[in-house]
């Protein structure tokens, strides 16, 4: 994790937490710091919901505990933290208009009436919903409705704000433009967030920190770079930013460089902080952007394949190769010209610094 | 397309015509005969119009009827809210398994008459009957309670009757209910009860307001229960319109009756909106 001055202001010790025979958290634990924007991200049933249901007091965890500005709040009431949230359907009330929605934390506060509609009228123009205080939630749209939400939240000075997925049900193009407007709110008021997706690229676009989640069980936390180029298992590897994971076994360790030598050829890994064993075998991470194709080979470590597939997704340009044990390996480019055709035989290479070991932990403490 | 739906309004005629001759038409023939002179004889009148049958209501031993009838039309209303909306609420939040199980036993009632199931009552309340022997035999009381032919026994004979609509009005609207509206709203600050009141409540009024409608039109006119119930302590204008119409042979006065026991409850309905200002009521209106 990235070293931070500001003071914690959310912590998770060891939370368990079963339905029934079912492990939903199996021990999280997370350090959140004053103004970070956290998130979680897996897969659905990996426990976010979960996670972000006790941090809020809607669900009690089995074991383990919530501590809210360096005081343990696993017994208090949800409406007794200072915690809102942001849900996935929203849950605006269908009876109240847009004013009262929002201004509903402050009707329980019994805050004065010329308070609450100052405080209200600021929320509204904080996320550009001016003049819509007479609406209902049913005559609004998706977006209009999750600006209202946020407002609704936001007005309650939140010391962290939760969000369940809260982009999930727009569509893709307002789904980028809330993602922007979001980021700049956190920023400006300087709460700290903890956002749930299941969206790879949402989450590094908006993070300060992203916690990998995978069966109830953290898989890496760290700064979306982090993640990113050092993913420190392969689940993190394929789930963020899809790398291309493959396995050999070490031949020689010249420089910090390792070479491998797997089922279809041999491949070049920078050895860093781990202790790469010669004769053992690993699993290494190699972004699809970072391959490069040749027909004859151009470095000493290459592997061959057969190209089976090229397509045209989201401005890239997607290639699958087949290796000869079956596997496949996937190369973007940006662009529409490629110089090789499906059917013929390539080689791929990338340099040792573009690879990355995964899955080392249990390997390391075999030592 | 709106020749069509025409097409399809026309085979829906045969049901306003129905409506119209079955409904309408003895509602029309009520209201007129209430206007006509009684002769006596049996179940005679005359086709001169006149006012005296409504007149004769103004007649103290009539209004204290109509008094009594609303008295306890609220009475058991009221209690029937304060028993039937916990029961409809705690129902609907019960597993799939235990709905089904409480929609049974709420339903088996009905498919013995109702007038069986009110003698069944007179057993359980009578002075040596059920309710009596339980509470001496675990000694609660020493003397048996007069239960039977009191004003009580009618109440609990038209709260019997009426609770399982109520149940049934707030089991599927609170049914219906998102939770997780209460628990943005616990989220948001408010407790338990503070909750109920601003969400739960509000959003299962249309429930509520229709389960009241439900009972509180039934025992306007029930008659039969504060007959077998009651005993002749507690003559309601039900009772007082079926006395007129047999007994008493005076249709014309039985019709007046009627009619204004239909004004007064439409009126009540209609006030009850006006202040509720719940527009959509569970299916019906």
């Amino acid at each position: 994790m990235m070293e931070q001055k500001k003071p914690v202001v959310l912590e998770l010790k060891n939370i368990t937490k079963n339905f029934g025979d079912t492990k939903v958290l199996r021990g999280i634990d997370l350090t959140v710091h004053e103004g970070e924007f956290v998130t979680l991200l897996g897969s659905s049933g990996c426990g976010k919901t979960t996670t972000l249901r006790i941090i809020a007091g809607l669900e009690y965890p089995n074991d383990g505990e919530v501590l809210l500005e360096g005081k343990p709040v696993k017994d208090l009431a949800p409406e007794k933290r200072n915690v809102n949230t942001v849900f996935q359907n929203y849950a605006l009330f269908p009876h109240m208009n847009v004013y009262n929605n929002i201004a509903y934390g402050l009707k329980l506060k019994k805050v004065s009436k010329s308070e609450t509609k100052e405080r209200v009228t600021k929320m509204l123009s904080l996320v550009q919903l001016e003049g819509f205080e007479k609406r209902m939630p049913s005559e609004m749209s998706g977006g209009q409705r999750q600006r209202v939400a946020i407002a609704r939240a936001l007005i309650n000075n939140p010391k962290v704000l939760l969000l369940d997925e809260p982009l999930g049900a727009l569509d893709l193009q307002l789904r980028r433009q809330m993602q922007y407007e979001l980021k700049k709110l956190q920023k400006k008021l300087g709460i700290t967030f903890i956002y749930i997706t299941h969206d790879q690229e949402e989450a590094i676009n908006m993070s300060d920190v992203i916690v990998v989640m995978r069966d109830g069980k953290f898989e890496q936390a760290g700064s979306p770079t982090e993640i990113y180029d050092h993913p420190k298992t392969s689940y993190v590897a394929s789930f963020v930013g899809s790398a291309n994971i493959l396995r050999g076994t070490v031949t020689s360790i010249k420089e910090n460089t390792a070479i491998l030598s797997g089922s279809c050829g041999t491949m070049a890994c920078k050895t860093e902080q781990y202790e790469i064993k010669e004769g053992s075998s690993y699993t290494l991470a190699v972004r699809s952007e970072n391959i490069s194709v040749w027909r004859e080979a151009k470095a000493e470590q290459y592997i061959t394949g057969t190209i089976t597939e090229k397509s045209f997704v989201g401005g890239m340009l997607r290639i699958v190769v087949t290796l000869e044990d079956r596997s496949e390996v996937v190369i973007t480019r940006q662009g529409i010209n490629f110089f090789y055709d499906i059917g013929e035989k390539v080689c791929l290479e990338w340099a040792a610094q573009d690879a990355v070991f995964v899955d080392m932990e249990g390997k390391q403490d075999e030592k | 397309m709106k020749n069509k739906k025409n097409l399809w309004g026309l085979c829906v005629m045969p049901l306003y015509f129905f409506t119209l001759l079955f409904i309408l038409g003895p509602m029309i023939y009520m209201v007129t005969v209430s206007f006509a002179k009684n002769n006596g004889g049996a179940y005679g009148f005359t086709w001169n119009f006149t006012l005296n049958n409504y007149t004769k209501i103004g007649d103290p031993i009539y209004l204290q009827c109509f008094i009594q009838s609303f008295k306890l039309a609220f009475a058991t209303t009221i209690l029937v809210v304060l028993i039937g909306y916990p029961f409809g609420y705690f129902m609907a939040k019960l597993s799939p398994k235990g709905k089904k199980i409480m929609m049974f036993l709420i339903m088996v009632p009905f498919w013995t008459s109702s007038l069986i199931r009110l003698y069944g009552w007179i057993i359980i309340l009578q002075v040596k009957g059920v309710l009596n022997t339980a509470l001496k035999t675990i000694g609660l009381i020493d003397k048996p309670l007069k239960i039977l032919y009191s004003y009580p026994a009618v109440l609990i004979g038209m709260i019997y009757a009426l609770l399982p609509f109520m149940i049934l009005a707030v089991y599927s609207s609170v049914e219906k209910m998102d939770w997780s509206l209460v628990e943005a709203s616990r989220d948001l600050g408010a407790s338990p009860a503070a909750a109920f009141v601003t969400v739960t409540l509000k959003l299962t009024l249309p429930g509520l307001l229709t389960g009241v409608i439900l009972t509180f039109v039934p025992s306007m006119g029930l008659f039969f229960i504060a007959d077998i119930l009651g005993g002749n302590k507690i003559v309601l204008v039900g009772s007082l319109i079926q006395d007129q119409l047999t007994r008493g042979s005076n249709w014309p006065f039985a019709a007046a009756l009627a009619v204004i026991l239909t004004i007064l409850t439409s009126l009540m309905i209609y006030l009850y909106r006006r202040i509720t200002h719940v527009k959509d009521l569970e299916g019906i209106f």
